[in-house]
C-alpha cells in the first residue's frame, strides 16, 4: 500500500517533471527542423517579396537602395510608397491593353478546346464506333509530340490564309496544342463514370447528344475545372505561341510578350518592371489562392503533358 | 422508318431544323464578328452603325471619323471575342449535331460518334500530326538541305553550345528540382502547418516564366563595385567582402547558365514537392513502424524503404520535369536571347525560325528537340505501365 502510494506519488512528480521536460525537449528537439522550415519557406518567398516591395517604391528609391531598406522604416509612407509605376505601366507601357488582350486570348483558348475534348472523350469512352481505338491511342500518342514539331508549318499555313497576328490564329492554335490532354484527362474522368447511368439513359430513349449535356458535363464539373485552370495557367503564361502567332504589336499583344518588350527597352527601370510584372502575375494567383484544390489537381493530372 | 413513328420523326425533323437554323445564324454572326476583331476601327465603325440605326446619324459620323477611346475599343473587342469563342464552338456541335439528325437513324447512328470527336480530330491533324510530318520532310528537302540544316545542328558550334547547356539544364535542373521537392517533402511532412509551408514552396508554379524571369533578373541586378547592390544576391555576396558578379553581362561558362537554371529550379520544385508529398504520405504507416521497432534509424527508415516505395513516382516527377526542361525557352529568351554562352536547343530554333527566317534548319532543330524527348517519354510511360497507370 505505502509502496505503492509512494511510487504513484514518485511517478507523478516525475511525471509531471518529465512531461515539461519532456516538452521542453521535444520543442528544443524539433527547432532545428523548425528553423529550416522557415528558412526555405523565406528563401522561396523572397524573390516574389522584392518584386513586390519594389513595385511600390518611387523609382529613385529603388535605383538608389536595396528594397529590403524600405523594411527597415515602412511606415513612412508618404515619401516611400507609391501607386506611380502602376499608373505608369498601365498607361504609358501598354499593359492595360496587353491585359485585356491576355483576356481576349485566354477565354476562348480554354472554352474551345474543353469543349471539344469533352465531347471526343464521351465519344471515345461510351460509344462503340469503327476505328475507335486506333484513333484514341494516336491522340495520346500525341502527347509525345513537342509544339515545336508544328511552329514552322503552322506559320506557312497561317501566312497563306492570313491569320498571322489574328486572335482567331492563336486560339485555334492554342486549341489543337491543348487538345492531346485534355481528351486524355477528360478520357480518364468521364471513362470512370458508372455504367449504370448511360443504361438507364439509354432506356428513357435519350440520344447521346442529351446524355451528353444533361449528364456527362454536368457529373464531369471537377474535371472539366482542374483542367481549364491547368489550360488556363498555360495560356496566360505562354510567351512562344504568343510571340510567333500574335507579334508584339500594340493591338494583339499579350503581357508576357509586352512585358518582355518592357525588359528589351527599360531594362533598367526597374519601378517599370517590378510594377509590369506583378501585373502580369495577378489573375493567376487570385486563381491560384481561390481555386486551390483544383489548382493543385489540375498541376498533378496535367503531369504527363510532353 | 415505320410509319408511326413519322409524326415524331418530322417533329424531330422540325426541331433540328430549328437548331441548325439557328446555329447557322450564330456562325454567320461570328464570320462577321471576326471581321470586326481583325480590323482596328471595328469597334468605332460597329457602334456607329448602331447609331445609325438608332438614327443618330450625326453622333455615327463623328464617331466614325475619331475612331473611340482605344481602351474602350479593346473592351468591345472582348466582349465580341468571347461572344465567338464561347458561341462558335457552341454552335459548331448543335449545328453538327441537327446535321446528322436531318440523316434518318440509321445513318445518324453511324455518323454521330465521328461528329463527336470530328472537331478533335480535325484540329490535332491540322495542327499536329500534318506539321509534324511537313517537319520532318522539310528539315531534308528546305533549300540547301542537308547540309546547310542537318549539316548546321549536328556541327556548328552554336547547336554544340546548345547541346552542351541543355545537358546541364537537364542534370542540373532536374537534380535540383526533384532533390528539393524530395527534401522539402520529407521535412514539411513533419511539421503542424504542412498545408501553409506548401503553399510558399507552390507559388511560383502560377507565375509566368517571363514574370519569373523579371523576378529574376531584379535578384541579379548588378552595380559597379562601391555602390550599392539592389539585387539580393549581389548584396548578399559582396556583404561576405566578394566582389560583385555581374550574372548575364559577360560570358563566364558556367556561371550564367548555372543562374538561370536556379529560376526553373525555383519555379519547378513546388511541382515537385506537391506530387512527392502525396507519394510519401501513400507509404504505410504500419510498414515504417515494422522498420522502427526493428531498430532502424531514421536514415535508414528513408533511405532504404520509403525511397525504394516511392520510386515509381520519383520517376515519374523527374522525366516529367526534364522533358520540360528541355523544352526551355522562355527564361533563356527573355534572359540572355542567348547569348553569354546561354544558348539552348530551343532559344537556337526560335533565333532561327523569327530571326534568320531560316525554316529549313528551324524544323531540324525542332525534329532534334522531338527525338529527344522520345526516350524521356518511353522511359515515363514505361514506368506509369509498370504501376498499372494509363492501361
Amino acid at each position: 500500500m505505502t509502496a505503492i502510494s509512494r511510487a504513484g506519488g514518485a511517478g507523478g512528480g516525475s511525471g509531471g517533471r518529465g512531461h515539461g521536460s519532456r516538452v521542453v525537449r521535444r520543442f528544443v528537439g524539433r527547432l532545428p527542423l523548425r528553423a529550416a522550415v522557415i528558412l526555405i519557406t523565406v528563401a522561396w518567398s523572397l524573390p516574389t517579396a522584392g518584386l513586390l516591395i519594389s513595385s511600390f517604391r518611387p523609382a529613385n528609391d529603388i535605383r538608389t537602395t536595396g528594397w529590403w531598406d524600405a523594411l527597415l522604416h515602412p511606415f513612412e509612407a508618404a515619401t516611400q510608397w507609391t501607386l506611380a509605376n502602376y499608373e505608369a505601366v498601365l498607361s504609358a507601357d501598354g499593359m492595360a491593353g496587353a491585359f485585356i488582350n491576355s483576356l481576349v486570348v485566354t477565354i476562348p483558348s480554354v472554352v474551345i478546346p474543353i469543349t471539344m475534348a469533352a465531347y471526343a472523350a464521351y465519344a471515345f469512352a461510351w460509344i462503340r464506333f469503327p476505328g475507335r481505338s486506333l484513333l484514341f491511342a494516336v491522340v495520346v500518342g500525341l502527347l509525345v509530340v513537342p509544339l515545336q514539331m508544328s511552329l514552322v508549318p503552322v506559320l506557312r499555313m497561317y501566312s497563306a490564309v492570313d491569320l498571322n497576328g489574328t486572335f482567331l490564329g492563336v486560339w485555334l492554335a492554342h486549341t489543337g496544342f491543348g487538345l492531346p490532354l485534355a481528351i486524355f484527362l477528360l478520357y480518364n474522368y468521364i471513362s470512370q463514370l458508372p455504367v449504370d447511368l448511360f443504361e438507364s439513359a439509354a432506356i428513357d430513349g435519350a440520344s447521346h447528344f442529351q446524355v451528353f449535356r444533361r449528364i456527362v458535363v454536368p457529373l464531369s464539373v471537377p474535371a472539366l475545372a482542374s483542367f481549364a485552370i491547368l489550360q488556363f495557367l498555360w495560356i496566360w503564361n505562354d510567351l512562344l505561341i504568343a510571340l510567333v502567332y500574335l507579334g508584339t504589336t500594340e493591338a494583339v499583344a499579350v503581357m508576357p510578350a509586352q512585358l518582355n518588350e518592357l525588359v528589351g527597352t527599360r531594362g533598367e527601370a526597374w519601378h517599370i518592371l517590378t510594377a509590369g510584372a506583378f501585373v502580369t502575375m495577378v489573375v493567376p494567383l487570385l486563381v491560384f489562392l481561390g481555386l486551390q484544390r483544383y489548382f493543385v489537381r489540375g498541376i498533378v493530372a496535367g503531369s504527363v503533358k510532353g | 422508318m415505320a410509319p408511326p413513328a413519322s409524326g415524331l420523326n418530322r417533329r424531330r425533323l422540325a426541331l433540328g431544323a430549328g437548331r441548325l437554323a439557328l446555329a447557322a445564324a450564330i456562325a454567320a454572326a461570328v464570320f462577321v464578328g471576326l471581321g470586326l476583331v481583325r480590323d482596328p476601327d471595328g469597334p468605332a465603325n460597329l457602334y456607329a452603325f448602331l447609331l445609325d440605326l438608332l438614327g443618330q446619324s450625326t453622333v455615327a459620323a463623328g464617331l466614325r471619323d475619331d475612331g473611340i477611346d482605344p481602351l474602350h475599343a479593346k473592351l468591345t473587342i472582348m466582349v465580341i471575342a468571347l461572344a465567338i469563342g464561347v458561341g462558335g464552338v457552341w454552335a459548331l456541335f448543335a449545328g453538327l449535331n441537327s446535321l446528322v439528325d436531318l440523316l434518318g437513324q440509321t445513318w445518324s447512328r453511324r455518323i454521330r460518334p465521328y461528329m463527336f470527336i470530328g472537331p478533335a480530330v480535325f484540329m490535332l491533324l491540322v495542327y499536329l500530326v500534318v506539321p509534324a510530318v511537313a517537319t520532318i520532310v522539310a528539315s531534308f528537302t528546305e533549300k540547301g538541305a542537308p547540309e546547310k540544316t542537318w549539316g548546321y545542328v549536328l556541327t556548328s558550334p552554336e547547336m554544340w553550345m546548345a547541346f552542351r547547356n541543355n545537358l546541364i539544364w537537364m542534370v542540373v535542373g532536374t537534380a535540383g528540382s526533384v532533390g528539393i521537392g524530395l527534401a522539402v517533402a520529407a521535412l514539411f511532412d513533419r511539421i503542424k502547418r504542412e498545408a501553409l509551408a506548401k503553399v510558399f514552396i507552390f507559388l511560383p508554379l502560377a507565375i509566368s516564366m517571363v514574370g519569373a524571369s523579371v523576378i529574376w533578373r531584379f535578384m541579379y541586378a548588378w552595380q559597379p563595385e562601391g555602390e550599392t547592390q539592389i539585387g539580393l544576391v549581389n548584396a548578399a555576396w559582396t556583404a561576405l567582402g566578394n566582389e560583385p558578379v555581374a550574372l548575364m553581362q559577360v560570358s563566364s561558362p558556367p556561371v550564367n547558365t548555372m543562374a538561370l537554371i536556379v529560376i526553373m529550379i525555383w519555379l519547378q520544385t513546388g511541382f515537385a514537392m506537391v506530387i512527392l508529398s502525396a507519394a510519401l504520405k501513400g507509404v504505410p504507416s504500419e510498414v515504417l513502424e515494422a522498420a522502427r521497432s526493428d531498430g532502424a534509424n531514421e536514415r535508414q527508415v528513408f533511405f532504404r524503404i520509403v525511397l525504394p516505395m516511392i520510386r515509381g513516382t520519383l520517376i515519374a516527377v523527374a522525366t516529367t520535369v526534364s522533358i520540360a526542361i528541355l523544352k526551355v525557352f522562355d527564361i533563356v529568351y527573355v534572359m540572355t536571347g542567348g547569348r553569354f554562352e546561354t544558348e539552348v536547343i530551343a532559344n537556337r530554333m526560335f533565333t532561327e525560325m523569327f530571326q534568320f527566317r531560316n525554316f529549313g534548319r528551324a524544323s531540324a532543330i525542332a525534329v532534334v528537340l522531338f527525338v529527344a524527348v522520345v526516350p524521356i517519354m518511353y522511359v515515363n510511360i514505361r514506368n506509369l505501365r509498370r504501376q498499372g497507370i494509363g492501361k
